[in-house]
């Protein structure tokens, strides 16, 4: 049921946009939907990070992973992983999330029952981790060549090194097929692994189907149903300059691919993938581990009430006596 | 072929259907990582079971046994004895093994069982039984010691110093040690 | 018709009720069982400290006695803390339910049980967040991953946030750094505002807040426990040390958890910072206000915390120190190093250490003024001050066991191991994903420590003890060191368990009996009162 109610959702999805190309509606899902949706991405992301950045950060509390910064020059520190300095940080943050380092962490063991795998499943997760978001990443800016008049250099020398296997006509894209095994492999673990399955709620499978949804149908578009691409472009530049245009004859297909998208926008600022912007605000990782030598301030610290000495010495001042300890009042 | 020679020969799949059962006595969820992860420090309970396991059936086929064989079902056994299982079900894992020994030899030969081998060897599995009572109440009892010496290591010096305002007197020897 | 059938094993096995594995985790209800809880908090206790919702409770009865708004209360708690703290709102929005973190916890690893993984202990409690403070949540209900806020599903979260140890393992390998810890915490100090503490924590609470320390020792008794232990180096050394209590003017305040003072082994870590600091001749007190290094208000609520905490700087302040030097202990620097000076500094009152015996400013700790015993020893022995004879630990042969806090919390790796080093002549380190920054707990940290829950603490010890175990049949590794006095009485009981045949010990036990004291007669024994190897026929 968590995995069929998410499937059947994104199949509706589908069929919603299908049936609104069929019934004409084009301008509906080609301009309002997409202006919608990017709006309330922009200002659902804006409020979320905003909400998250309104409650204060009272203690500096890093996840140490390594060697502190020690009072002895000959005690050598691991300045990434227990960083001290803001330097420090941003490269533990880089490192985090350019090539998900903590996932990546789960250290090999030299002692293993016969010849198997040495590395364990985890490493999977990490490599199908980053395939799928560095894929994911590489499509979204090679999409910029709809999104301009003239096609800058970057994105066309990024576009002859993805297709560089020069396979089939047009040129097969890497990244189209990392990102479809990525999700899929990313999707199995959590029907196949019963742990990870246990744990999974319809608000992961979701986003996968949703994303495999968005990349089947882009697909589909450059490799088989071949949609009026000059028509797509005058649509997206249409929306950019702010006067839209439904240029006819587009396929359905791209309408599907467009209504999924938005779908995705709409329910990114509501759902875990903003771990996209809260990674960047995560106290264990973002600070750095200095709170000996700088003091940190709790902007809510309020005076408490604590069990004085004098309140202390009263108690026992006739014990203290006789053991002979000092006392401030005989 | 002796029970012994077959049991040899058998012996990886009979200790894979044996394992199989034993973690059918935790929750699916637990089963399965404990079947999983073979990394022993990631993993160390199924490592351990699986190991333990390993070796106790070595020690059944053996011609003369290492008599370590009280080693390798206290391992296993000290694991499930903190485990949240009735002891029933924590020592059930030694019967399991009859079956699937008589399991295996029937899918082997289509002969007729070899009846007296297969009486002695499941006769040594009961005693295998009745070693591992000892050893699962001898791990309940230890539970027990260390809740009481952890009382007793609370109080020990207080009585020391109640005792040594008596001076001159010998030390007392160290609970701990 | 009475016809007796033979079940087969396997079907006695199955016959006893197997969970199937198709059902949700929201639908497996949870049974609170003995061995795995600790008792409930006494009222005295928590009127000691005016904890709310004070009464005399019992986990495993049906009636909690719960105040009649405690839904509220709970939730309006919980709006609080996601007011108050950013790692709480941000952990409870941005876990996406990868399972790295999974396989990594004690508790996990050691029972099976996977409500003890990382991520769904943090499920718990983010399925009610779900429910009351999101959207999708209380629109979608269970669909969204959200529930009610039932009394099986608080006493389900009291549960699991008492089998969590706070060690942070889990965060280490979260690639948004979610940590368990920060979610446990958050628990428990909701769970305190209904008056759900456990005996074992608030006792040493309502201990520490009155009389300076967890075992409730009053001052004359403190003095008298370092009293014996002086006695039992006068024996073993011939050396009369004459250390100071409360003393005004005194340079440094010495404070250590008070499980060093009572209880073996600590109390041989504790004659060793007795020796070493005779031997240096160190101008420094004891207090016996401030008579307690840990601080099991940790696990309850900040406020609590900070209130027992207080103390530390406030004694320095009377006795007018120059700054203060830590005993070993996990938890207490996790507090010292992440939160105390947040609290109740500036400690302007005090000046930047400096060893006086070798000059060493301690500039990473100028803001705190505290340094951590092992900075202080590893700096004399680097600068050659201090005389060792580490053959005099030659019948042990050590592994180091890295304390969570210290570890994760912290990151005091080499500073130990440096003096490890140089005090004895057998280490061997236990397998690397088990040690320095992915040490694994003890298994009974953050108040776990209690004896009802053995079970509990056996489970959760087994993988830090089958690390041990590794090395003890590899190296022959027969002593365990580490620098917490949790993990001085709770491994103690583990290795018994697990590892027998191993023992555990302190760092600075071992750095005083190495160590050669200026007058000191020909040692025959250990600080066990253990022949000394080659004195045995003695």
């Amino acid at each position: 049921m968590k995995i069929l109610l998410p499937l059947f959702a994104v199949v509706a999805l589908v069929v919603i946009a299908f049936v609104g190309v069929q019934a004409n509606l084009q301008a509906f899902f080609g301009i309002v939907i997409p202006y919608a949706a990017v709006a309330i991405f922009i200002i659902g992301f804006i409020v979320r990070v905003f909400r998250w950045g309104s409650s204060p950060v009272p203690f500096r509390i890093p996840t140490t992973a390594g060697q502190m910064k020690s009072f002895a020059p000959w005690i050598k520190q691991n300045k990434i992983d227990n960083p001290s300095s803001r330097l420090g940080v941003f490269a533990r943050m880089a490192l985090e999330v350019l090539v998900f380092r903590s996932l990546f962490r789960n250290t090999k063991t030299e002692l293993h029952d016969g010849p198997k795998l040495v590395y364990g499943s985890e490493k999977f997760l990490w490599l199908a981790g980053l395939a799928f978001h560095w894929s994911f990443l590489i499509i979204f800016v090679r999409h910029f060549r709809f999104f301009m008049q003239d096609v800058p250099t970057v994105i066309q020398i990024m576009e002859s090194l993805d297709s560089f296997l020069q396979i089939g006509a047009p040129l097969l894209y890497l990244t189209d097929v990392v990102l479809v095994g990525a999700v899929t492999f990313l999707f199995l673990r959590r029907v196949v692994m019963p742990q990870i399955k246990f744990i999974s709620l319809p608000a992961d499978y979701f986003p996968l189907f949703l994303i495999l949804g968005i990349a089947l149908s882009g697909i589909l578009m450059r490799y088989f149903t071949k949609v009026h691409i000059v028509g797509v472009k005058e649509l997206v530049m249409g929306l950019l300059s702010f006067s839209p245009v439904i240029p006819a004859g587009i396929g359905s297909v791209f309408y599907i691919h467009l209504f999924l998208v938005s779908a995705l926008l709409i329910y990114f600022p509501l759902s875990k993938l903003m771990h996209m912007g809260g990674v960047f605000l995560s106290p264990t990782r973002n600070m750095a581990n200095n709170s000996r030598e700088v003091r940190h301030i709790n902007p809510w610290n309020y005076p408490v009430h604590v069990h004085t000495y004098q309140e202390y010495e009263d108690e026992f001042r006739e014990k203290m006596k006789k053991a002979g300890l000092p006392v401030e009042k005989e | 072929m002796s029970i012994e020679q077959f049991l040899s020969e058998q012996k990886d799949t009979i200790l894979t259907k044996w394992f199989d059962l034993v973690l059918d006595t935790y929750p699916p969820d637990t089963a399965v990582f404990l079947k999983k992860q073979d990394n022993p420090f990631a993993n160390p309970v199924g490592h351990t079971i699986r190991e333990g396991m390993g070796h106790v059936l070595d020690e059944l086929v053996r011609e003369t046994p290492s008599g370590q064989i009280g080693v390798f079902l206290d391992n296993i056994i000290r694991i499930r004895a903190v485990q949240d299982l009735t002891p029933e079900r924590a020592l059930s894992f030694i019967f399991s093994l009859k079956e699937v020994v008589r399991e295996a030899l029937r899918t082997a030969s289509h002969q007729p069982l070899p009846y007296d081998e297969l009486l002695a060897f499941e006769s040594r599995v009961d005693r295998l039984a009745l070693l591992s009572f000892d050893i699962f109440v001898q791990c309940r009892e230890k539970l027990y010691d260390i809740k009481a010496n952890e009382l007793r290591k609370m109080t020990f010096r207080l009585l020391q110093r109640v005792n040594d305002m008596d001076e001159d007197q010998e030390k007392k020897p160290d609970p701990a040690g | 018709m009475a016809k007796v059938t033979t079940p087969k094993p396997a079907e006695l096995v199955t016959s006893i009720d197997l969970k199937p594995s198709a059902q949700q985790w929201m639908d497996i209800p949870t049974e609170i069982k003995p061995g795995t809880f600790c008792w409930g908090a006494k009222a005295k206790n928590l009127n000691i400290v005016e904890f709310p919702n004070a009464r005399d409770w019992n986990p495993s009865e049906e009636d909690w006695k719960l105040p009649e708004n405690w839904q509220e209360i709970f939730l309006t708690g919980m709006k609080n803390l996601l007011d108050k703290y950013r790692s709480f709102k941000v952990f409870m929005d941005i876990c996406v339910r990868c399972g790295a973190c999974a396989d990594k916890c004690h508790f996990f690893i050691g029972s099976g049980d996977p409500k003890n993984m990382p991520v769904l202990r943090a499920e718990l409690l983010r399925s009610v967040y779900r429910r009351y403070f999101t959207t999708s949540g209380k629109m979608l209900g269970k669909t969204a991953g959200a529930r009610d806020l039932t009394i099986d599903v608080l006493k389900e979260l009291w549960y699991y946030f008492y089998q969590c140890t706070e060690c942070r393992r889990c965060s280490l390998f979260c690639p948004y750094g979610i940590d368990t810890a920060e979610i446990t915490i958050m628990g428990r100090e909701l769970m305190n505002q209904l008056g759900l503490n456990t005996d074992w924590i608030s006792g040493p609470v309502a201990n520490c807040y009155m009389k300076g320390n967890h075992l409730g020792l009053e001052p004359h008794a403190i003095m008298n426990s370092i009293e014996g232990m002086i006695d039992d180096i006068e024996t073993i050394t011939g050396i009369r040390i004459n250390p100071s209590f409360n003393r005004k003017g005194a340079e440094i305040l010495f404070v250590t958890p008070s499980g060093d003072l009572f209880a073996d082994p600590g109390t041989f870590t504790c004659m060793g910072y007795l020796m070493l600091f005779h031997e240096l001749g160190l101008d420094y007190t004891w207090s016996t206000y401030a008579s307690e290094g840990g601080n099991f208000g940790f696990f309850t609520s900040n406020e609590m915390a900070k209130r027992l905490n207080s103390k530390i700087y406030a004694e320095a302040k009377r006795l007018g120190v120059k700054y203060i030097i830590g005993g070993e202990c996990g938890h207490m620097w996790r507090v010292l190093t992440q939160y105390m000076d947040t609290w109740n500094g500036p400690a302007d009152f005090l000046e930047v250490p400096v060893s006086p015996i070798t000059g060493t400013r301690f500039d990473t700790s100028r803001s705190t003024k505290m340094i951590h015993i092992t900075e202080f020893t590893a700096d004399l022995i680097k600068n050659g001050k201090l005389k060792l004879d580490p053959s005099r630990n030659d019948d042990l042969i050590v592994t180091y066991h890295d304390s969570c806090n210290t570890s994760r919390g912290m990151g005091l790796l080499d500073e130990p191991r440096y003096i490890i080093r140089n005090v004895c002549n057998h280490f061997h380190e236990m397998p690397e994903n088990t040690i320095r920054e992915q040490t694994f707990c003890c298994g009974s940290g953050t108040g776990l420590n209690a004896s009802e829950n053995m079970e509990l603490r056996m489970r959760g010890g087994f993988p830090r003890a089958n690390a041990v175990k590794f090395v003890k049949d590899r190296h022959g590794v027969n002593m365990l060191a580490n620098i917490c006095a949790i993990d001085r009485a709770t491994l103690s009981a583990s290795m018994d368990y697990w590892v027998p045949g191993v023992r555990v010990t302190g760092v600075h036990e071992m750095v005083a009996n190495a160590l050669i004291m200026k007058g000191e007669k020909e040692r025959e024994t250990n600080l066990r009162g253990e022949p000394l190897p080659g004195k045995e026929g003695n």
